[in-house]
């Protein structure tokens, strides 16, 4: 945890973690007994279902619980359908869950390798998208927002995680495969390469424009990159996607490169592991292995009232349960001994202004968060700038009231969305 | 596996820095308390009736507000007693306890939890309180009458009231090493010039109080009275003793940089601070009342909201 300094005058400098020699060795997680995967959409039975409990199915193995809905999961080992159930989650999210029972005897589905010989885009979208590090093709041939540009970031926009930098650092020739490929099936021809502060040199070989990005947090937000690296700013409430930027993590481009080469999806994915004490190590598991597992391997104990986190400390989810399984996402995994949680509270805002001071975006972060609690979404959103929001999380970690600014923020925003989507729908 | 296992599931960001709203108070006491030694070794046990009543008063106050509306007890904050201690450094020594129960009631009563409680309020609660008590009782805040019976090893006279009805001529015999060292009088804590000043820095290397408001408000005084005392030296005090007298530190580094009632964007603190203290000699030069600087708080504590609405305009803002 960083803590204040004595020189509270000045503004906090808090810096990205950049991989070092002591992070470079990986510990393989071996594979656990079963898995769970998490599709978007939430389960219907009554949806007729290529899936079924009981099926059998192989690694690399593409699983698409609906035929009416385009979701899929791709199945990271070789077993035994379990059960199928639908999942809730966060912010309103509902997701189908497959538990796969894991057999010894691993077998290569090869779908994908009779389908990769051709380098398009409808194959990758049908085999590809979620390779670990997730791959976000539904955003290119979209007539109405072409994406342009597209921006491989090969850092980690959270603390402490350094999985992308590794990446970047180890898979070099991968990257460059994928960054090729990404350029024939997307026909967009401005790549841009984001490198974190220190190593610039050693990438002009590698096929994309490569910029250096600072490392003090939050200039690895897609925002501040495209305000500070990109010079174009996003407007309020928009994404980089209206723009035609589109972000890409180092990881995805990697595995891209890697599943066109070697005609096998990767199902690997690799995550920075924060320790009860702040330790940092890399590890590499099976999408869908339950976080729990990855903890027995390294020996990490957890006991009630510690907090899991998916991602890093400012801006991660944290879950409830240790059975959560590894997403294609996750690029961190941290955990937090109760003796070291803040808490937050319902004390009003006594505007003392820190928040002010270390945001990013310049928003009025004092009056805004009266609103929030008061519920005035809509004024929030009208005069204090709510959709500037960054989502970065250095308000709340500054407030000395420990409100809960950033939540604040999210459920507006989940809030109004709600309330436009529904006025969309009732005309 | 266990099961039943329960972990703790909250929102982002899983990390604090640590800065809490008990520790900014009892910093601010804490960078106060030299000034009220000095004024408790001055005026002795009369002082340190006052102190303890009004800061106890303040927190008693808040407690029973808490009851009357059913909201968590908050005494614990510092924030009341913080208004107790500011409230007693303002008054003489020899205050009635009926008078300073009076203050402390306004402070927290009226000044903070009728406005909203802690954050709500738009007039630093301790300066309303002064301004109504001084206004109600003159002669309590005459501190010439008030501190009669003393006869310390210093002059005696209220250097502000001094200047006021006798000219410059009256104050000659203060030099700006015994306005510093605190031999003068006026409230248990507002006269000991270098304790305040080591305090008010201690406050703003630390970040409790914004440093903004603080140097522009000094500014503004000593600007405004080297003006005033350039035009005519015969009938206007030098700058350096208008920064030295009366309230004026009190006041840039405790009372001007209360946090609800002053603003947080650079531009509006700037504004702020400097109008405080152009007023604050404006009041005191021409204006009816011997020290200007409650009057002076007050009034751009009534402007604060306005003077915040001047911020840079939020990245990605569509106008």
């Amino acid at each position: 945890m960083i803590r204040k300094s004595f020189f509270g005058f000045v503004k906090p400098r808090i810096e990205y973690a950049l991989l070092s020699d002591q992070h470079l060795n990986i510990v393989e997680i071996p594979d656990p007994k079963s898995i769970n995967l998490l599709v978007d959409g939430p389960f219907n039975p009554g949806e007729a279902t290529l899936l079924k409990e009981g099926d059998t199915v192989k690694t690399g193995q593409k699983l698409a619980p609906s035929t009416e809905k385009d979701a899929y999961a791709i199945s990271p080992v070789t077993g035994t359908v379990t059960s199928i159930s639908s999942y809730a989650g966060d912010f309103g999210k509902f997701y189908t869950a497959v538990s796969i029972d894991v057999s010894d005897q691993e077998e290569f589905d090869d779908q994908f390798e009779t389908a990769c010989v051709e380098t398009t885009l409808p194959v990758a979208r049908n085999y590809l998208t979620q390779l670990p590090g997730k791959l976000p093709l539904n955003f290119f041939n979209d007539s109405e927002k072409p994406i342009n540009t597209i921006v491989i970031y090969g850092g980690d926009n959270d603390l402490l995680v350094t999985t992308n930098q590794y990446i970047v650092k180890s898979r070099t020739d991968d990257l460059k495969h994928g960054i090729r490929i990404l350029n024939q099936i997307s026909d967009v021809d401005h790549i841009i390469m984001a490198i974190p502060g220190e190593f610039l040199q050693g990438y002009g070989h590698i096929g994309a424009e490569v910029k250096n990005v600072p490392i003090e947090y939050p200039a690895a937000n897609p925002f501040m990159i495209m305000k500070d690296t990109l010079g174009r700013i996003v407007p309020a409430g928009r994404q980089s996607e209206d723009l035609g930027v589109c972000f890409i993590t180092a990881e995805a481009v990697a595995a891209l490169g890697s599943a066109f080469q070697n005609g096998q999806i990767p199902v690997s994915k690799l995550m920075t592991v924060v320790g009860k004490n702040g330790d940092q190590q890399l590890v590499s598991a099976r999408i869908g292995t339950p976080i729990s597992h990855i903890f027995d391997t390294l020996g990490i104990t957890l006991s009630e009232k510690d907090r899991i986190i998916l991602g890093g400390p400012m801006t991660g989810a944290s879950v409830w349960s240790e059975d959560y399984p590894v997403m294609p996402d996750t690029s961190a995994l941290m955990v937090q001994d109760k003796e070291m949680i803040p808490y937050v509270s319902d004390y009003p805002c006594i505007n003392c202004g820190e928040c002010i001071r270390i945001c990013p975006v310049y928003i009025p972060i004092n009056m805004l968060v009266r609103f929030l609690e008061a519920g005035h979404y809509e004024e929030a959103a009208d005069q204090y700038d709510l959709y500037s929001c960054i989502e970065c999380g250095l308000c709340s970690f500054v407030c000395p009231s420990k409100i809960p600014i950033f939540q604040f923020i999210r459920l507006a925003k989940y809030e109004l969305g709600r309330v436009n989507s529904a006025e969309e729908a009732h005309g | 596996m266990d099961k039943a296992k329960k972990f703790i599931v909250s929102h982002a960001p899983f990390w604090h820095n640590g800065n809490s709203v008990n520790e900014r108070y009892y910093h601010i006491m804490i960078a106060a308390l030299p000034a009220v030694l000095l004024g408790i070794k001055q005026y002795g046990i009369p002082a340190v009736g006052v102190v303890a009543l009004s800061v106890s008063s303040a927190i008693l106050w808040e407690l029973a507000m808490n009851y009357l509306t059913h909201r968590p007890i908050t005494i614990a904050d510092g924030n009341a007693a913080l208004i107790g201690l500011l409230f007693a450094m303002a008054v003489p020594a020899t205050m009635p306890w009926w008078a300073v129960l009076t203050g402390t009631f306004i402070c927290v009563v009226i000044g903070k939890h009728i406005f909203g409680g802690i954050g709500s309020n738009a007039f630093n609660p301790v300066v309303l309180a002064v301004a109504m008590v001084m206004v109600s009782w003159k002669d309590l805040f005459d501190f010439d009458g008030a501190l009669l019976n003393y006869d310390l090893d210093m002059v005696m006279a209220y250097p502000l009231a001094a200047v006021k009805h006798f000219g410059v001529g009256a104050i000659e015999s203060f030099s700006t090493a015994d306005l510093l060292l605190g031999r003068q009088s006026g409230g248990i804590g507002a006269t000991f010039g270098l304790g305040l000043i080591l305090g008010g820095i201690y406050l703003i290397i630390r970040g409790f109080i914004r440093w903004e408001i603080s140097v522009s408000f000094l500014l503004g005084v000593f600007l405004t009275a080297w003006i005033f005392n350039l035009a005519a030296p015969d009938r206007f005090a030098g700058p350096t003793f208008h920064l030295l007298t009366g309230y004026t530190l009190i006041g840039a580094f405790f009372l001007a940089t209360e946090d609800s009632s002053s603003p947080v964007n650079f531009i509006p603190m700037l504004i702020y601070g400097a109008a405080g203290g152009v007023l604050t000699v404006l009041i005191r030069n021409i204006g009816a009342h011997v020290d200007g600087v409650v009057y002076a708080i007050l009034t751009i504590n009534l402007v604060n909201p306005l003077l915040d609405k001047i911020r840079p305009k939020a990245v990605g803002k569509v106008v």
